[in-house]
């Protein structure tokens, strides 16, 4: 299958994302400057990786989030392209109107960089396939934006709907609800803090999030 | 011709640094202080022709994020 990971100045797990869609796709994925307009023809999923896309300037993803590239992100979107953000893919997401909330600074204002206990709070989803409801997961978080914030309403539904994806186990940042993913209406687009592509070989002290993408694959074949 | 974007968190929306902000002030031993909010104030070089509603544009679509921030504009003679 061919994918995409999207590449902007600044980004820093780019390289860690394609690894982990080639390991599971069995394809390269191809890696799209943040200036092109167009994604290649047929691509079948796309990555916006973590990292620090323009410096986080402004806002944490919000100058990445207005860059020529995610026109076509949020065109492919709508047409049912399946999407996973991470960590500044998250907040690029949420900065692009394609999920909902924002994410903020950490209420205790560190940066936070550890392995962090995961609950997926809904394995229906294409992006959770591979796990149990309930399940506990291990999974490294590196982040000084993860705090995760919508209205009420907002989280009432997303909860309402099985919107969210995962939780953190235990607090991490502040994030409402202890959100830690968020799932688009449509069922199609991801956006996480913690790095599942960090998590993917037995070298990376873990495996936990290989399953991740194995399930993408899986829904896609 | 100058024009300020005030960008603020919305009402109830917690603010990390200005709690920190906060902290730090009381540590200073100043007194009477009852809550801070930390903002951002961004200026903008602009030609007489651009409107106030040219200018709410660039807020609502880029200066501002309107799920967690206010923003309030004023011109100023230069």
């Amino acid at each position: 299958m061919k994918s995409a990971v999207i590449v902007f100045p600044g980004s820093n797990c780019d390289r860690d994302l394609a690894v982990a869609f080639r390991e599971t796709t069995g394809e390269a994925p191809v890696m799209v400057w943040h200036r092109e307009t167009e994604l290649p023809q047929g691509i079948g999923l796309i990555g916006v990786p973590g990292g620090f896309s323009y410096g986080d300037y402004l806002r944490s993803g919000a100058m990445a989030a207005r860059s020529p590239i995610m026109r076509a992100v949020a065109d492919a979107a709508g047409r049912g392209v399946p999407v996973l953000g991470v960590c500044n893919g998250f907040q690029v997401l949420t900065e692009a109107g394609l999920l909902p909330g924002a994410l903020m600074r950490n209420a205790g204002l560190n940066f936070v960089c550890r392995d962090v206990p995961l609950t997926v709070a809904n394995s229906q989803s294409a992006f959770t396939a591979r796990y149990e409801a309930g399940e506990t997961i291990r999974v490294p978080v590196a982040h000084h934006d993860g705090n995760y914030t919508a209205d009420e309403d907002t989280l009432d539904r997303i909860e309402g709907e099985g919107r969210v994806a995962f939780r953190y186990a235990a607090p991490v940042n502040g994030s409402a609800r202890d959100i830690a993913g968020v799932i688009n209406e449509a069922g199609n687009v991801l956006g996480m803090m913690p790095h599942p592509e960090r998590m993917i070989d037995p070298a990376h002290g873990g495996t936990d999030g290989r399953r991740l993408f194995e399930g993408l694959v899986a829904a896609l074949a | 011709m100058k024009a300020r974007v005030y960008v603020t968190l919305k009402k109830g929306v917690l603010d990390p640094q200005g709690k920190a902000i906060h902290h730090a002030l009381e540590g200073l031993g100043f007194e009477g202080v009852n809550d801070v909010r930390a903002g951002k104030m961004i200026e903008l070089d602009v030609a007489e022709s651009v409107s106030d509603a040219k200018i709410e544009e660039m807020c609502r679509k880029l200066l501002a994020n309107t799920v967690i921030e206010n923003f309030r504009i004023e011109r100023v003679a230069a």
